[in-house]
């Protein structure tokens, strides 16, 4: 992510998940760091489209930043495609998985 | 250039810029434009010639060009089938939002008063944008970043590597119109928030 002053070196990885707080439902939809897109952007996104305050949107913003990816949403599959559908509508990185 | 700021009075989102950079900003919406309509949206061939010629519904395979690939990226990582099903549902539609919101920044300009051709000096452009074109604006810019951040390979990290190329580099150059870009979508963000 370009954060125009400070930036810290994130590897992309190949899409895989092994680190998310389990949620009741089976599907959710990643975001993936890149290095264009400005954190105030993506938290703009995040509050925008999800409804999140700007506390949270801040904090999965960090999330995808730091860890190269954040899980922002879940739900069942057409819900998470209309999610992901949505990020790149924003020219986020997206994509979308089954919860193990 | 100060970029966008709230106006409170009118509820709108307003920027000045000059000629030059009014006519840069038309350049890059329309460069976006014609790549988004240019390479078709074709479905994937098929094997079975009643099929291919019934199927005329959106793509199902990733785009060639590297930054129609980035812009409409895979939606399942590792299940092909099911990533070219969204692809087939979404694709066509992603473009077109993508395209109307590259024309919103052209009209706007042109409606600022930005003349087909740019051929006097100390022209002034004020734009003044809705909420909803601001955001058009702020989500085209994304678009024309990531456009301009593939061509030229930016990679995390790398700012000092540009910083250090000679200023006739032509990539330095390009790059430095990436960073302006970016600045100019750091000040609609802030904005809408001032909006809120």
């Amino acid at each position: 992510m370009d954060c125009m002053s400070a930036p810290s070196p994130v590897e992309l990885d190949e899409p895989e998940v092994d680190d998310l707080v389990a949620p009741a439902t089976p599907w959710v939809t990643i975001v993936w760091n890149d290095p264009v897109n400005l954190m105030s952007y993506v938290t703009f996104v995040f509050q925008k489209y999800f409804g999140y305050s700007k506390k949270k949107s801040e904090k999965l913003m960090m999330e995808v930043h730091n860890d190269g990816k954040s899980a922002v949403s879940s739900g069942s599959r057409e819900e998470m495609e209309r999610d992901v559908q949505a990020m790149h509508e924003y020219g986020l990185w997206a994509t979308l998985e089954k919860q193990d | 250039m100060g970029g966008f700021s709230y106006h409170r009075r009118s509820k709108q989102i307003i920027a000045t810029f000059s000629g030059f950079e009014a006519d840069l900003l038309r350049s890059l919406a329309s460069q976006l434009v014609e790549l988004l309509r240019n390479e078709v949206a074709a479905p994937a061939e098929s094997d079975d010639p009643l099929e291919a010629l019934l199927d005329f519904s959106g793509p199902t395979t990733e785009p060639e060009d590297p930054v129609l690939k980035r812009l409409f990226p895979s939606a399942y990582g590792d299940d092909t089938e099911a990533a070219g099903e969204f692809r087939r549902f979404t694709e066509g539609g992603l473009r077109d939002g993508k395209a109307r919101a590259a024309s919103t920044i052209i009209d706007s300009l042109e409606e600022a008063g930005l003349p087909p051709e740019l051929d006097e000096d100390g022209l002034v452009i004020d734009v003044e944008l809705s909420i909803g074109d601001a955001e058009a604006w702020m989500r085209s810019f994304t678009d024309i970043r990531l456009a301009l951040a593939t061509r030229l390979g930016v990679e995390e990290g790398d700012e000092d590597f540009w910083d250090s190329l000679p200023e006739d580099d032509p990539a330095g150059q390009v790059y430095g119109i990436y960073q302006w870009v970016g600045i100019l979508q750091e000040t609609i963000v802030e904005a809408l928030w001032s909006a809120e």
